[in-house]
């Protein structure tokens, strides 16, 4: 390959107009190719095959793709086994609450970053606000463990001694915050970027018009960032099943189960810890079937009402 | 247009922003406090936004610890070969993606985009990883995230800003495929391309669940794994080091010390890398 591509002084100087076999043509930029296909063939799509294990009786060490047919037997075992509705409980509800938190605050930032006029103060306020999107998530549970500790800053400004990680009723505040304290800020870049498209004139019109900050706010501003609003909630919705496994993970404990136990920690326990893959890559699949059901509904139904969609 | 309203907004817009700055770094403050802290002031519940009983022996304990040195010196290495790997992938896909007139162009950017929005799941995965024989090894470390579909779209939207007739020319001039990419386009998007290495550098330091499922022994664990082994409170020695594996209870500023050491390198290059990580996501935000 690598000598064919010396080869160049064989070629006219005209540059070859033979449309008409675009692989003759194109064969170098599909040989770049080769290499990412072969990974997502590898690590992307032939897991989702590996999914016929949900339908087949697997044993470790046996076939990759199971040993025989069960046809449903496991998609009826967990739609009868009390555990799952309670993780399937926790996840809808974690999910829910991150999106009614995490997906409006941004927007409320960016805005009240966007009103600030000295721009030394901006810069900081925004590299400040970052900063925690960076952090590894076992750093995020570490400083969440070190603060909420009896020994840690929360319990010494309450004057209380809680042990908030081994309490249920405040797992999900716990994660939430945490997850609100590490995104919030990262997530206000792309509105940030499109506040500054938006067209000055518009605002200098309204003022006209006698419209206040506020109005200005609710008839320019928002409709201006709307596209960008709308894109990313789908994307929020798209991973609304897929809520923080790793940081639950790392956060929770047999005595927050109750409340913190989603379908994917339930599923790692299960499947990797256990080794029931056959049960737990029929939960895997029910979930990630169910995301791919919610993105592709929240792109429809913002296509058909305002008109913008992810494709 | 200073009225009253607009300067008690000002005054509201700033009290609310500098909530939001000590909120975001006081837990990086609370644990470089706690890392300096004597035990005893920690467990009285003393040690606030100063260290208190200032005290470095932990810093030198958890620094004398072998198997933290290894499994820094692991993330280091899978850092870097990680990363190598992913920009080369990347990169080469992301240039397939900016050609338009590329016959079957819609079925690779298809492809890809797919995966954004459905897996294979954790359970396919591990049996995936388990089969290939990659358990205990670098390769389940570096291969299985190596494209991250979001940053092929910010790269493959940066090569469709290029001028096409630099390429055009070149190829009037001779230069291959290859030829045009090496010597035309990537000097042209160094800007891109520093971003993707910051982007896909940052995501494999900080990651640790994949070590953490594939690696069963200590001495190949990132450095994140250390950690997570160290707060969630193991206490056999193979997997939580040497440190104080007699104690049940993992002294409370060795979770700090350790917290510092691995967090050190992301908060020594942040202030100077920050601009191009965010030049980079606006990149691929404003392509319209």
């Amino acid at each position: 390959m690598v000598t064919l591509t010396k080869a160049p002084p064989t070629a006219p100087a005209v540059p070859p107009r033979r449309a008409r076999r675009p692989l003759r043509r194109d064969w170098q930029l599909y040989s770049l190719a080769v290499l990412p296909l072969l990974f997502f063939a590898v690590f992307r799509y032939a897991p989702m095959i590996g999914n016929v294990i949900a339908f087949r009786r697997f044993r470790p060490g046996g076939n990759v793709f199971g040993d025989d047919w069960v046809g449903l037997r496991y998609v009826r075992m967990f739609l009868a086994d009390p555990t799952f509705w309670q993780v399937f409980t926790n996840t809808l509800v974690i999910g829910v609450l991150t999106l009614i938190v995490c997906f409006p605050l941004p927007i409320v930032l960016a805005l009240l970053i966007n009103e600030v006029r000295i721009k030394h103060l901006k810069r900081f306020v925004q590299s400040v606000s970052y900063l925690p999107h960076f952090l590894s998530v076992v750093i995020v549970a570490g400083m969440v463990g070190q603060l909420l500790s009896v020994d840690g800053t929360i319990n010494a400004l309450a004057g209380t001694e809680i042990p908030f990680l081994q309490r249920p009723e405040w797992f999900r505040t716990i994660y939430v915050s945490s997850e609100a304290w590490q995104t919030v800020g990262w997530g206000t870049i792309l509105y940030l970027a499109a506040l500054t498209t938006l067209d000055e004139d518009l605002y200098d019109a309204a003022k006209i018009d006698g419209a206040g900050r506020l109005r200005q706010t609710w008839h320019v501003t928002l409709p201006g960032i709307r596209p960008t609003m709308i894109t990313l909630l789908i994307l929020n919705i798209g991973t609304f099943m897929a809520v923080g496994f790793e940081k639950i993970l790392l956060l929770y404990n047999p005595l927050t189960y109750p409340t913190a136990d989603v379908i994917a920690t339930y599923l790692y326990r299960l499947g990797v810890v256990s080794g029931n893959f056959s049960y737990g890559a029929a939960i895997g699949l029910f979930e990630a079937v169910i995301g791919l059901i919610l993105v592709f509904s929240a792109n429809t139904i913002s296509r058909r009402t305002v008109g913008t969609s992810l494709w | 247009m200073t009225s009253t309203g607009r300067r008690v907004f000002n005054v509201i817009n700033a009290v609310v922003l500098t909530g939001v700055v000590v909120i975001t770094l006081y837990p990086f403050l609370n644990i470089v406090a706690r890392s300096l802290s004597s035990e005893d002031e920690i467990l009285a519940g003393r040690v606030m936004l100063l260290p208190r009983g200032f005290d470095l022996t932990t810093y030198r304990l958890v620094m004398s610890d072998d198997l933290f040195w290894t499994n820094y010196r692991n993330t280091v290495i899978y850092t870097v070969v990680a990363t190598i790997i992913s920009i080369v992938l990347t990169t080469c896909y992301a240039y397939v993606l900016s050609k338009h007139q590329l016959r079957g162009r819609g079925v690779l950017v298809g492809i890809a985009v797919f995966t954004m929005f459905f897996s294979g799941g954790l359970i396919p995965n591990y049996v995936l990883i388990s089969g290939l024989g990659l358990r205990n090894t670098l390769w389940a470390v570096v291969l299985p995230n190596a494209i991250n579909v979001f940053n092929l779209l910010v790269m493959k939207a940066f090569f469709e800003s290029l001028p096409v007739e630099l390429e055009e020319q070149a190829a009037v001039d001779g230069l291959g495929t290859y030829g045009i990419l090496l010597r035309i386009v990537l000097p042209l998007s160094k800007a891109i391309v520093a971003t993707m290495v910051l982007f896909y550098a940052v995501a494999y330091w900080n990651s640790w669940f994949t070590a953490f499922l594939y690696l069963d022994r200590a001495e190949l664990f990132p450095v994140t794994v250390y950690l997570r082994n160290l707060i969630a409170g193991a206490t056999d020695a193979t997997s939580t080091g040497s440190v104080d594996t007699d104690v049940a209870q993992v002294a409370a500023n060795i979770k700090a010390v350790t917290m510092v050491l691995t967090v050190v390198p992301i908060l020594a290059v942040y202030p100077f890398v920050q601009r191009y990580f965010v030049s980079g996501v606006m990149l691929g935000a404003v392509k319209g």
